[in-house]
């Protein structure tokens, strides 16, 4: 059986203060799957992508659990090898094209970087490569865009370089961060077509983050609903859609703007649904007993230990 | 040098003043040139030797003043000494200090700055206490002190600027980094799969030049009026050598005489400066895409 693309097992991760930003997360994306995490601000969606690429704040501490890529164990491979095979299978479509480039370089080395410094690719290949990924993402002029510095392109032209780049190495998972939400909303729905055509063609797996069902409804085959740093509702997106199991689900789903009844459709999620999803993560919280944290303890015990020993004589 | 505040990067950058050619710092760039070129070619340019003076013709005016000539045309000194020659030969000693102290400091502190603002942590922590510590002693006492262990000559002041100013960019590159070290480009260059250091060259430093180049050029300027502080307390180099920190404790003394060794010398070394510092506005303009 062939393993799939991304496969994250009971994976916790703690902030300084102790108090967790992901609880137990365990999710599967297949090749060529788009798997969507939807939830409010704060639920923990960009923390999993974050954790998956590799590029978690230096604050929060995974301590537990597993990612694997394509049957790999990400977190048990020394950092410099698993940079190089994230930086070889995975990319990122990021939320906010307009920081996502370095303003002091043109546009053209940004692209091919991955290729030539990672991949070892020449020069030649990589330039190549590059300018039929911008004919695919439909940029016209792609030599004369290249040779652009970021401020020089708008922002919708940008996330179109950003979707070019995170292609361009052929990766087999791509973490999308919100990647419309920065954007006019004329040109959301073009970038969002394009990645779900790019994707379609390539077979790409996305771990699609967004807050928008509606987008998810569109791009998504398997949806994980988040809340509280806690998947409280994960399935396919058509069973989703048609019966929602978890209150909080049909909440979000109820809180969708309708241009038919726009003032009745922004409800805010009803209190009792919020009680019970405090209740549902108090409850894990209680279960949860961090392996982590037990072998920290018995190992500070074992260091104790001589030194209590040597000091009484 | 406590005359003169650190420049912090923001307010380098202003609106252009009228004479600069699209953005360009035309007539900085030419005073310097002309006092760089002068500097260089002293041997062949200066009128007459800047070291041997005669009593006979002490305190001649300008030229254009009764009693001055041509052959001395910004007069002579209390010794008979030409003033132009030896603004040409301290220009040399001038440009010279300007440009070695500068870059040592501009390495030494750039390198630290960047380390320490990008890694973070305890690189950070050492660092920054060092700069703490540093920028604790008055500089120019702590440079004549230095001079004084060193002992005089021009490797010892050049050693003595740089061993204070580093700090200067030390500070402002570290918040550059900094600020560079959180920004999502530098995110993406790191799930591209690079490494630590080859992300601080690639990424990092192109967008903390523009400041670097414009604090190297101000830091030029500085360190001329840092060496002329100390020769002007005659702790720069032996008392023979022109240097126009000399010239003007020499014409401080004789202002009421000659005011021409006084006033040359003080023009030069504010022009030099003054330019020096728009170079380095200009300069950062032209290094930053969003500016140019």
């Amino acid at each position: 059986m062939r393993a799939p693309c991304l496969e994250i097992s009971a994976l916790s991760a703690t902030l300084p203060t102790g108090s967790r930003v992901l609880r137990s997360v365990s999710l599967v994306v297949e090749p060529g799957e788009v798997h969507a995490l939807v939830g409010e601000s704060g639920a923990g969606k960009s923390m999993i992508g974050k954790a998956v690429l590799g590029v978690l704040p230096t604050s929060v501490r995974i301590v537990e659990g597993q990612i694997r890529l394509e049957g790999t164990d990400l977190q048990a491979l020394p950092a410099k090898q698993r940079r190089r095979l994230t930086g070889a299978r995975t990319a990122l479509i990021p939320q906010d094209p307009l920081t996502a480039l370095n303003p002091s370089r043109r546009v053209g080395p940004q692209m091919t970087d991955r290729l030539v410094g990672i991949l070892g690719w020449d020069a030649g290949r990589a330039d190549a490569r590059v300018r039929q990924l911008l004919d695919e993402v439909r940029i016209r002029q792609p030599e004369r865009v290249l040779r652009c510095y970021p401020h020089e392109l708008s922002g919708g032209m940008r996330q179109r370089v950003l979707i070019a780049a995170a292609f361009a190495a052929e990766p087999r998972l791509i973490v999308a961060d919100e990647p419309t939400t920065a954007l006019d909303v004329t040109v959301q729905k073009q970038i969002l077509r394009l990645i779900a055509d790019m994707q379609r063609e390539r077979g790409t797996a996305i771990l699609f983050v967004t807050h928008d069902l509606g987008v998810v409804a569109k791009i998504s085959q398997r949806v994980s609903v988040l809340y509280g740093g806690k998947i409280v509702e994960e399935a396919d997106v058509g069973a989703l859609f048609a019966s929602p199991r978890h209150a909080y689900t049909r909440a979000l789903m109820a809180a969708t703007p309708r241009y038919t009844d726009p003032v009745a459709s922004l409800l805010p999620v009803d209190s009792t649904v919020l009680a019970g999803l405090a209740e549902e993560i108090a409850e894990a919280d209680r279960a949860w007993r961090p392996l982590a944290a037990q072998a920290t303890r018995s190992e500070l015990i074992a260091r104790l230990l001589p030194f209590r020993r040597s000091s009484r004589g | 040098m406590t005359a003169i505040t650190p420049v912090t990067t923001d307010t380098v950058v202003s609106a252009a003043p009228f004479w600069r050619l699209k953005g360009f710092p035309l007539i900085p760039v030419s005073i310097l040139l002309l006092i760089a070129f002068v500097a260089v070619f002293a041997d062949l340019l200066a009128p007459h030797d800047p070291q041997i003076g005669s009593l006979a013709r002490r305190f001649k005016p300008p030229f254009w003043l009764e009693g001055g000539s041509l052959a001395y045309p910004l007069g002579t000194d209390h010794v008979g000494r030409d003033v132009l020659s030896r603004l040409i030969f301290g220009g040399r000693i001038a440009f010279a200090v300007g440009f070695a102290a500068a870059i040592a400091a501009c390495v030494v502190g750039s390198a630290l700055g960047l380390a320490a603002g990008y890694f973070g942590g305890w690189t950070d922590r050492i660092v920054s206490r060092i700069v703490d510590v540093w920028m604790a002693f008055p500089p120019v006492l702590f440079s004549i002190l230095l001079i004084a262990v060193l002992g005089t000559g021009l490797g010892s002041v050049i050693l003595a600027i740089a061993v204070i100013d580093w700090t200067r960019f030390c500070r402002v590159v570290r918040a550059e980094a900094m600020s560079q070290a959180r920004m999502d480009y530098i995110e993406n260059a790191r799930i591209a799969g690079f490494g630590r250091f080859a992300i601080l060259l690639r990424e990092v430093l192109p967008n903390v030049l523009p400041s670097i180049v414009a604090l190297l050029s101000l830091e030029m300027g500085i360190a001329v009026i840092v060496e002329a502080i100390l020769s002007f307390v005659n702790l720069s180099i032996s008392t023979d050598d022109p240097t126009w920190g000399g010239m003007i404790a020499e014409g401080r003394l004789s202002i009421h005489q000659a005011w021409w060794m006084l006033v040359f010398p003080l023009i030069t070394l504010f022009l030099t400066v003054l330019s020096f510092s728009q170079l380095g506005e200009g300069l950062k303009t032209h290094f930053d895409p969003v500016l140019r």
